[in-house]
């Protein structure tokens, strides 16, 4: 599938020198002089471990990313705590080594592979995409990963294969938060087949360069970044090829306020709140609020997916 | 020193002193002291966190009857207005900091929250509320208003009330902390409710036509 470039002024894109004085630095300050030695291959790595990756320039948001700092600190991850801060605070629970991945459903080839095998193949590149919650808070962040449609490739998903469900990891002793009753465990999410092939539908193990922490969903997760936060499912164990719209975790919780679709849509407000705004986390005080853009900005590349949906009754 | 003077030196200037206390550890936060932090989203963490010592002293205040009932501590009143005044400075904060650094003195959108969102409405009711409440507990307003005034002051149950309602609605999911602030203001109401059912059954059986109104 072509990758169509994004619609952005060539004044909102980073200059390059930034860019790679920026990888320098956290080179230098990451890998400690030791990046010559690391392998080309794609092994997993524990989290925090420098990755081998290329930045794909395709992919940038013309506005810096938040801090490594900000993005680990203010997750929501359930299975690690509902506050905030908690993900950050039991991230220690969530041990990925061992770690696989169960491949299901409509598709030819299916099994239990290590996380080792599914990476192997895949070349790693550098996407900055916008995130943004349904909570009406947003960050910018560089993650690493490949393309989901490539995964999805491997396995010759058939004919019948209309939805893609994906599984977290249930296991109370390493994610503490799966005690309490506050979400149908485990979490499930699910995308549309041609959401799942989207070139914008990142398979992720990184960000800044690094192996993903814990509290981001190590070591692999979804991004989709024209989708609310939550549909971004993290520390995936299982892949499932279905002909159903899988039932997703927060639809279950409450179908009124989370739909399948989740497209982040300033038109269409959550019951209880606005979505027409939204704040930047780490912006300025007083210059953090920012109004929300039609499928986070990427109306471009995605809006043909929905051509004729009623995206108020598809929420 | 007698109890009046315990009170006016001691157990007021020390109630004083803790009731300016979360604000004095998100001032810290603020600005980095002591190695407090407000964590990466600090305008939330103001928000909920004024939002949420406002309830606390809502609920204090609501406690100091039955304490002064049960354990026989009469001068205890004398604590409850300063809670209660502080709750109302920790609304209005609550209130400065959603409406200047959350929505950044946009006032459509404030207008519209205040009209379309059920919880912000709750809250902003509450806070209108609170507003007579604040400016009747001079001891002048309360010589003036003499029996009025307590029926005045009822009100504050259904604040507290709207208050940890509002609280409820705008938690996403996970509603255990709300609940804990709503089962404690269940407690505190309950007890009012016995005592005055009690206090009525034992007028009626002593034939007495007026019953003192305290709750």
């Amino acid at each position: 599938m072509p990758l169509r470039s994004p619609r952005i002024a060539p004044s909102e894109i980073t200059p390059p020198e930034v860019f790679f004085n920026r990888r320098t630095l956290l080179a230098a300050a990451l890998a400690g002089g030791a990046s010559a030695l690391l392998p080309a291959a794609q092994t997993p790595q524990p989290p925090g471990a420098r990755l081998d990756y290329s930045r794909n320039p395709r992919y940038a948001v013309g506005e810096a990313p938040n801090k490594l700092e900000e993005i680990t600190s203010y997750n929501n991850f359930y299975e690690l705590g509902t506050e905030k801060e908690d993900p950050q605070r039991n991230a220690h629970f969530l041990k990925t080594e061992p770690w696989s991945v169960t491949v299901d459903g409509e598709a030819q080839i299916k099994g239990k592979f290590t996380l080792e095998e599914i990476l192997k193949p895949h070349a790693l590149e550098e996407r900055i995409y916008r995130f943004r919650c349904v909570e009406a808070w947003s960050l910018v962040v560089p993650w690493v990963g490949f393309p989901l449609s490539a995964l999805l490739a491997r396995f010759k998903p058939t004919s019948s294969a209309k939805y893609v469900e994906f599984t977290t990891l249930y296991d109370p002793s390493r994610m503490p938060g799966q005690r309490a009753s506050v979400l149908t465990w485990p979490y499930v999410e699910g995308l549309r087949i041609d959401e799942a092939m989207h070139p914008l539908t990142l398979m992720v193990v990184g960000l800044y360069g690094q192996t993903l922490p814990s509290q981001d969903g190590a070591p692999l997760r979804l991004i989709v970044p024209w989708k609310y936060g939550f549909k971004s499912i993290k520390s995936i164990v299982k892949i499932s090829f279905t002909s159903r719209e899988p039932r997703t975790a927060w639809n279950i919780a409450a179908p009124s306020e989370y739909g399948f679709y989740a497209n982040v849509n300033p038109q269409v407000d959550h019951p209880r709140w606005s979505q027409a705004t939204e704040r930047r986390i780490g912006a300025p005080f007083l210059a953090a609020r920012r109004s929300t853009l039609l499928f986070n900005g990427y109306a471009d590349e995605v809006a043909g997916l929905y051509k004729g949906m009623d995206l108020r009754r598809y929420f | 020193m007698n109890v009046e003077q315990r009170y006016r030196f001691i157990y007021k200037p020390l109630v004083f002193v803790a009731a300016l206390a979360p604000l004095a550890w998100l001032v810290c936060g603020a600005f980095g002291w002591f190695g407090a932090s407000l964590g990466a989203d600090p305008v939330k963490k103001l928000e909920h966190e004024c939002g949420k010592t406002a309830l606390q002293l809502l609920l204090l205040t609501l406690l100091v009857t039955p304490v002064r009932n049960l354990a026989g501590l009469p001068h205890l009143l004398r604590l409850r207005r300063m809670l209660g005044l502080f709750a109302f400075f920790y609304v209005v904060l609550h209130f400065t900091v959603y409406l200047v650094l959350d929505l950044e003195l946009n006032f459509g959108t404030v207008l519209g929250d205040i009209a379309k969102r059920p919880y912000i409405t709750l809250g902003f009711t509450a806070l209108l509320m609170l507003i007579p409440l604040a400016a009747t507990s001079t001891n002048r307003m309360m010589r003036r208003l003499g029996r009025r005034w307590q029926n005045l002051h009822r009100l504050v149950y259904v604040i507290a009330v709207l208050g940890v309602w509002h609280f409820y609605w705008q938690v996403k999911r996970d509603v255990r902390e709300p609940l804990v602030y709503a089962a404690i203001l269940a407690l505190l109401l309950g007890y009012r409710v016995v005592r005055a059912v009690a206090r009525r059954r034992l007028t009626s059986m002593s034939g007495s036509a007026t019953a003192p109104g305290r709750t």
